[in-house]
């Protein structure tokens, strides 16, 4: 018989992200990841600042919400004093990549045996839409109301290419686009847990994810805008992988 | 048998499972969940059971079961 397909317990009945955001879809996959491997009740999951901040009411697991960005340094700490918990990040865009970058890049460096998952949606979520480092070219947010202009604000930063200079473990980049990727997202963040169980240092997940509120679109069309648009930019894939580089 | 399970409250009617469903089995329906989004339905008929609906919902919509 098949097995039945149904909601993860760790998951809440109701959360309080918006209509089609792609947090709630990453969130249920983690829960189904750790549920599978029967590590649910060993997880502790560390997150910071944002609409990501929300994974704590809607995975039951234990949080701990560290300052702003700083998930990775606290994860860091977790590691330590629980050897045996499974440690996870959660972050965002802005979180990770802006005010956080450091952090990032250090717990990388280290190859801290914790799994990282970063939300790339392209703005900062719940302040109201604000540019981050990873806002496209030309596109509108609230504080580059004409489309982003990348002579003076820079490109569209890339953290999983800057991570996978890191001596880490694992570090992919999927998307939430449609269903076949988000199939290929489950799998990424399964193989990054799998790699802290067997102790094979720092697995990096980058998610190519909506946020329809901030982007003033229809949830279908954002999610079609990750196909169309976002992943022109944000390539798909594998940046790293040790074990197949030591092959 | 199979039987897709559809929390009708937990949709808020962002109309991804209708996009991302192979059979065109889901529409918005006439009625309002408790939160006043127009939940999601399926067409039994046209369903095949494939699950994708259940990997796709941000909200955790559906579930799809052995009877
Ligand atoms: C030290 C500090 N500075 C600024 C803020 C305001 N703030 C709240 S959420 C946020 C941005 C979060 O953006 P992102 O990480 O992309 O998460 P999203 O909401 O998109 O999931 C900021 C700057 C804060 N809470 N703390
Ligand atoms: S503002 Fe964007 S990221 Fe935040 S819950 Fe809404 S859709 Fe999701
Ligand atoms: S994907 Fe889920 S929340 Fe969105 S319309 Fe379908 S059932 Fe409702
Ligand atoms: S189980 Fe498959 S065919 Fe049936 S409603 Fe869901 S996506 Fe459509």
């Amino acid at each position: 018989m098949a097995k039945n397909l149904v909601t993860p317990k760790l998951i809440s009945e109701f959360n309080r992200f918006c209509p089609g955001c792609g947090h709630g879809l990453i969130a249920k996959m983690i829960a189904q990841v750790l549920e599978e491997r029967g590590v649910e009740d060993d997880a502790i999951q560390v997150y910071a600042v944002g609409c990501s901040c929300f994974i704590s009411t809607v995975i039951k697991a234990d949080s701990i919400q560290a300052q702003h960005g700083r998930a990775p340094a606290v994860a860091s700490g977790v590691r330590r004093a629980r050897p045996d918990a499974v440690v996870y990040t959660y972050q965002g865009d802005g979180d990770a990549a802006a005010i956080g970058l450091s952090e990032s890049l250090y717990a990388a460096y280290r190859n801290e045996n914790t799994t990282a998952i970063f939300v790339n949606n392209g703005v900062f979520g719940m302040t109201g839409g604000q540019m981050a480092p990873t806002t496209l070219e030309g596109q509108k947010t609230a504080t580059s109301i004409y489309g982003r202009n990348t002579e003076l604000t820079g490109q569209p930063f890339k953290l999983a290419e800057l991570i996978a200079q890191m001596p880490v473990a694992y570090v992919e980049r999927c998307s939430l686009a449609n269903a076949k990727l988000i199939a290929q997202t489950k799998r990424a963040i399964g193989k990054a847990f799998d790699n802290q169980l067997a102790g094979k240092g720092y697995s990096f997940v980058e998610i190519l994810s909506p946020c329809p509120t901030n982007w003033h679109m229809d949830p279908v069309k954002a999610y079609k805008k990750l196909e169309e648009v976002v992943a022109e930019e944000y390539k798909l894939g594998v940046l790293k992988d040790s074990k197949e580089d030591s092959k | 048998m199979k039987k897709l399970v559809i929390y009708k409250n937990r949709c808020k009617a962002c109309g991804f499972c209708i996009d991302q469903c192979p059979k065109d089995a889901l529409s918005f329906g006439e009625e309002f969940n408790d939160s006043g989004y127009a939940a999601v339905v399926s067409d039994e008929n046209l369903c095949i059971k494939c699950g994708t609906c259940y990997r796709v919902c941000p909200d955790s919509v559906f579930e799809l079961i052995e009877e």
